[in-house]
């Protein structure tokens, strides 16, 4: 967003900030609440959790950090580094429950 | 020869150096965090079964410090907007606002540390199992505020109960221990279980970043300052590069709370 | 400066290079210590890596002798590492510990510190700006404070070499939890000095990338990137992305040592027959993914800039455009990616299920693909070609067979069936290291003797630099293809005696395996290769210091008939480079084109 704004883009962009800010205030108390409600399912708390805080990430990368119209060169390089960062991620945790039987990984 | 593209951007790319700079440096940094929630993964599916404390944390105060951030984070980038309005003071009165929640943060989590450095654990010769709060500690005699955890019911049952998340919530009280009957006594610090060892190495290094992030707007804001006066837009992206760090500072924060604190 | 060059108004290099120093000069601190100019930068680290990498040998040359002649005191200068080391080399006899700790600083020191900074860090900095046109990096404060770092990070390896205790001694792996059970402070300099070289990497990472995206000079587009920069592109971004994991792995191995926690020491880990008093629960493997992760690529950040420096030697020296300059850019960007997904492959033996070690072997077996594209892509580049058979020209072809024996070697490590018969063998040593000593170090030999004259404006000697190339194939050959005999009958590598504990004559009788006397015996045999190594590096030394002051002088600033445009600017380029935005108008290797004067026509000119 490093491209020239008029007075009234800018307006429009601040008004846009609020709103967002009140969207990631939401979001907080939506997970703090589901935590306090108790949900007995391990998984659902932790898909519950990891979906809004990816939703509050999609809003600070998006708008905070101008990611919704950033240059195709950032886009690259962050695409790159989700494919690395999904290769370390996963194929570690794949080597570590792909175990002969019988043994355990630590 | 001048280093070119330091301010305008480069026309095949739409970038300016620094811009994508700092995007280089925040991939990789990605990468360093990515690696440490893969190490949270492992060591939690590895941990024996309820060894993995839950609840440890104090969630209102984490609330608290989430709401500070994400505070710092709109004030970031309104500060940015206010600069290309030209309206120097408004900028400068939101970043003045962003250094003072990165010192609330800092300041809050100095207190969860605190918190957490004198919370002890004790296991007498008996077999005895105390938890709670240092009140005192000398040759002879250590006191803690908490209580006894019941070492019968089994290991897990031990760590359900320390982190206040048993089926009984026990109420505090005094208790005084002789030096010479404990076996084991150690504090929740980094090297009590493997979860305060990679919370410690999350948030610590994560604080890090804070005090970093802060130390460069507080920079730009005042020693720096003399920039929006010479060159206005090269220090327009200057705010604007270091807001981009600000703000991966707080994604990752995003994920801390709910990792550390919630699951 | 050519007579064909658009620099019409140039003239010759030395009273230009004068005129053109309009810029603050500054003091001897500021010209040379603290410099921002990339090709300063590019000296300084040139000059400390090549120096690590004397240091590294050295090590190396100890244990030789220790493996060759177990038990013996060291000749010459044993009484002194006696002094140095006390009771590590007692008598001037080499103990299993300093061994150990040898061993650990001499991978540390060739991989970190000598070959890392000299390819990406010296020949990056020094030729990436001038090849693409640009009059510096992008950030040129931070290119200085990431020499710096590097600095930092190699002070801290060589102090730890004199504290109490002695260096780390847990290999350059630093597996946990051995690298947490040795006593003594080694190990937590060795991490602190790598956080700091990973600092370094990672500013270098940064500022490469940023510099090959953004400071291009007009026209010069992807396709007309000299191969080279290409190369050291790809590099950086192994080095951004590779490098944080074991970073953030190395401040939780600091963690365990220093505050003790068990990130990667297992529940119930006994350390000298005595239960440790630690929490358990963490994973030493976590330790060897992370490791890994970074482990691979930077296989690939240690071979694809030596790819770099011969190709642009070889299309020099061929007079001919590279044959299949796409295809090797397609494989080099292949090659980035693949080898974020193999890293696993060094770790076969640690009891991985099945399907995910068939997933890296397939892994494996892919990224060996590029590879092979790119070097048959320079062997066929020769094909035809007017070869000028000079120094860097003789480095770069002998590059070419000796990385490939290397390479080839590697597919038996990669299937994970045979990997267990040679996994920690010999087999393993003289696989990597034909990938990297006769290959990389090839290749950057290459790279000197080939941009020498542009930043000393002195040609360096033919006559010594033959004298070396030839001394090096020879004793680089006798020093590692025995090994691969060695690892094959089974030696494993790390045993301070050489296997001499091993030996069948000594071997109680019935006992099963053992080394043959004529496998040990090879020790000695490889020992004085090594040594030959050392002397046949002389005259490069001698040829190195010589030539600054008593070179041939170069008499144009392109003494090569190259195209790129690092030979575009005056000798030595002035601080800025170029004395005006070059226009790049054709590729990287406009050799022996048809209908052009001569038979190289530069990048920026129309012929």
């Amino acid at each position: 967003m490093s491209d020239h704004h008029s007075h009234e883009d800018i307006e429009a962009v601040k008004r846009k900030y609020i709103i967002i800010f009140l969207a990631l205030i939401v979001g907080t108390v939506f997970t703090v609440g589901a935590y306090f409600l108790e949900i007995h399912s391990v998984a659902l708390t932790v898909a519950l959790a990891l979906f809004i805080a990816s939703i509050k990430a999609f809003l600070v990368a998006g708008y905070f950090m101008h990611l919704m119209d950033e240059k195709k060169m950032i886009y690259g390089i962050l695409a790159s580094t989700v494919f690395f960062f999904i290769g370390l991620m996963g194929l570690t945790i794949w080597a570590m429950h792909d175990m002969p039987p019988t043994t355990q990984f630590h | 020869m001048d280093i070119p593209y330091t301010v305008q951007p480069r026309r095949d790319t739409g970038l300016y150096n620094a811009k994508l700079g700092i995007w280089l440096f925040l991939a990789s940094e990605v990468m360093l965090f990515g690696a440490l929630f893969s190490s949270y993964i492992m060591l939690r599916v590895g941990a024996d079964i309820g060894e993995w404390p839950q609840r440890l944390l104090n969630v209102p105060i984490g609330t608290v410090n989430t709401l500070v951030l994400i505070t710092s984070s709109v004030t970031v980038v309104l500060g940015w907007a206010a600069l290309k309005q030209n309206n120097f003071a408004r900028y400068r009165l939101y970043q003045t606002i962003t250094i003072l929640c990165a010192f609330g943060f800092v300041g809050i989590k100095s207190y969860e540390y605190y918190d957490k450095f004198t919370h002890y654990q004790v296991i007498t010769n008996d077999g005895k199992v105390f938890d709670g709060h240092l009140i005192k500690r000398d040759k002879e005699l250590v006191v803690l505020s908490g209580f006894e955890i019941d070492a019968s019911k089994g290991k897990a049952h031990g760590v359900m109960e320390a982190s206040g998340h048993g089926p009984n919530h026990k109420p505090h009280k005094e208790i005084e221990i002789k030096t010479s009957d404990i076996k084991k006594i150690g504090n929740y610090g980094p090297a009590h279980n493997t979860y305060t060892a990679i919370y410690f190495t999350l948030t610590g290094l994560h604080g890090l970043h804070v005090i970093g992030g802060a130390l460069v707007i507080g920079y730009i804001l005042w020693p720096g300052a003399g920039m929006w006066k010479t060159d206005p837009e090269r220090y327009t992206n200057r705010v604007e590069v270091s807001g981009l760090f600000w703000h991966f500072v707080d994604l990752v924060w995003i994920f801390l709370f709910p990792v550390l604190y919630l699951l | 400066m050519q007579t064909t060059s658009a620099h019409s108004h140039a003239h010759g290099s030395d009273e230009h290079h004068e005129n053109h120093a309009h810029h603050d000069e500054g003091g001897f601190l500021k010209k040379y210590v603290f410099s921002t100019d990339h090709k300063v930068i590019g000296v300084q680290y040139g000059i400390t890596a090549l120096v690590f990498l004397l240091l590294g040998f050295i090590l190396m040359m100890l244990m030789r002798f220790q493996i060759a002649y177990p038990g013996q005191p060291i000749p010459i200068i044993g009484g002194l590492m006696a002094h140095f080391f006390g009771p590590l080399a007692d008598k001037g006899i080499m103990s299993p510990t300093l061994y150990n700790m040898f061993g650990a600083m001499h991978g540390t020191i060739m991989v970190f510190l000598a070959i890392v900074p000299l390819a990406f860090g010296a020949f990056g900095n020094l030729v990436v700006p001038l090849q693409i046109g640009a009059p510096d990096m992008a950030f040129p404060r931070i290119n200085m404070v990431s020499y710096q770092c590097f600095a930092a990070g190699g002070i801290v390896m060589l102090v730890s070499f004199f504290i109490p205790g002695g260096t780390a001694q847990s290999g350059w792996t630093s597996y946990s939890p051995l690298a947490t059970s040795v006593e003594g402070h080694g190990q937590t300099f060795w991490l602190t000095g790598m956080v700091l070289l990973i600092t370094s990497s990672l500013l270098g990472a940064v500022n490469f990338i940023a510099t090959i995206i953004q400071l291009r000079a007009p026209g010069m587009t992807w396709m007309r990137l000299p191969f080279f920069v290409w190369a050291q592109f790809v590099t950086g971004f192994l080095l951004l992305l590779a490098f944080p994991p074991l970073e953030a792995a190395g401040l939780m191995q600091l963690a365990d040592n220093v505050l003790g926690t068990s990130f990667f020491l297992p529940t119930g880990l006994a350390v000298g027959g005595r239960l440790a008093d630690i929490s358990g629960g963490g994973s030493p493997l976590l330790w060897q993914h992370l490791f890994w992760f970074l482990g691979h690529p930077e296989v690939y950040v240690l071979i694809l800039p030596a790819i770099g420096i011969v190709s642009e030697v070889v299309a020099n020296n061929t007079r001919k455009p590279l044959w299949g300059y796409k295809s090797m850019v397609y494989a080099t960007l292949a090659i980035g990616f693949i080898s974020f997904i193999v890293w696993a492959h060094h770790m076969y033996l640690t009891g991985m299920g099945t399907k995910i070690s068939t997933f890296f072997q397939t892994t494996t077996m892919i990224i060996s693909i590029p590879s092979v594209i790119i070097l048959t892509c320079i062997f066929i580049s020769l094909w035809g070609g007017a070869i000028r058979f000079n120094t860097p020209m003789l480095f770069a072809l002998a590059f070419l067979p000796m990385f490939g024996l290397g390479g080839l070697t590697g597919l038996p490590l990669g299937f994970n069936y045979s990997d267990i018969h040679l996994h920690d063998t010999y087999y393993v040593i003289a696989h990597f290291h034909y990938v990297v000593a006769p290959g990389t170090i090839f290749g950057l030999f290459a790279g000197i003797y080939y941009w020498y004259p542009k930043v000393a404006g002195r040609m360096m000697n033919e006559t010594l630099g033959k004298v070396h190339f030839w001394l090096s194939l020879i004793f680089m050959n006798l020093v590692f293809f025995p090994m691969f005999i060695q690892g094959m009958s089974g030696m494993l590598r790390r045993m301070s005696d050489g296997g001499a504990m091993y030996s069948t004559a000594k071997a109680a009788a019935g006992s099963i395996g053992g080394l043959s006397d004529r496998m040990i015996e090879l020790n000695a045999f490889v020992s004085h290769a090594a040594w030959g190594l050392a002397l046949a590096q002389i005259p490069f030394i001698i040829n190195f210091f010589w030539s600054i002051s008593h070179g041939k002088k170069v008499t144009s600033d392109n003494p090569w008939d190259a195209t790129t445009l690092e030979w575009q600017t005056p000798t030595p380029p002035p601080h800025g480079n170029f004395l005006k935005t070059p226009e790049v108008v054709r590729g990287p290797y406009d050799y022996s084109l048809p209908g052009a004067s001569k038979d190289f026509v530069p990048q920026n000119q129309n012929s």
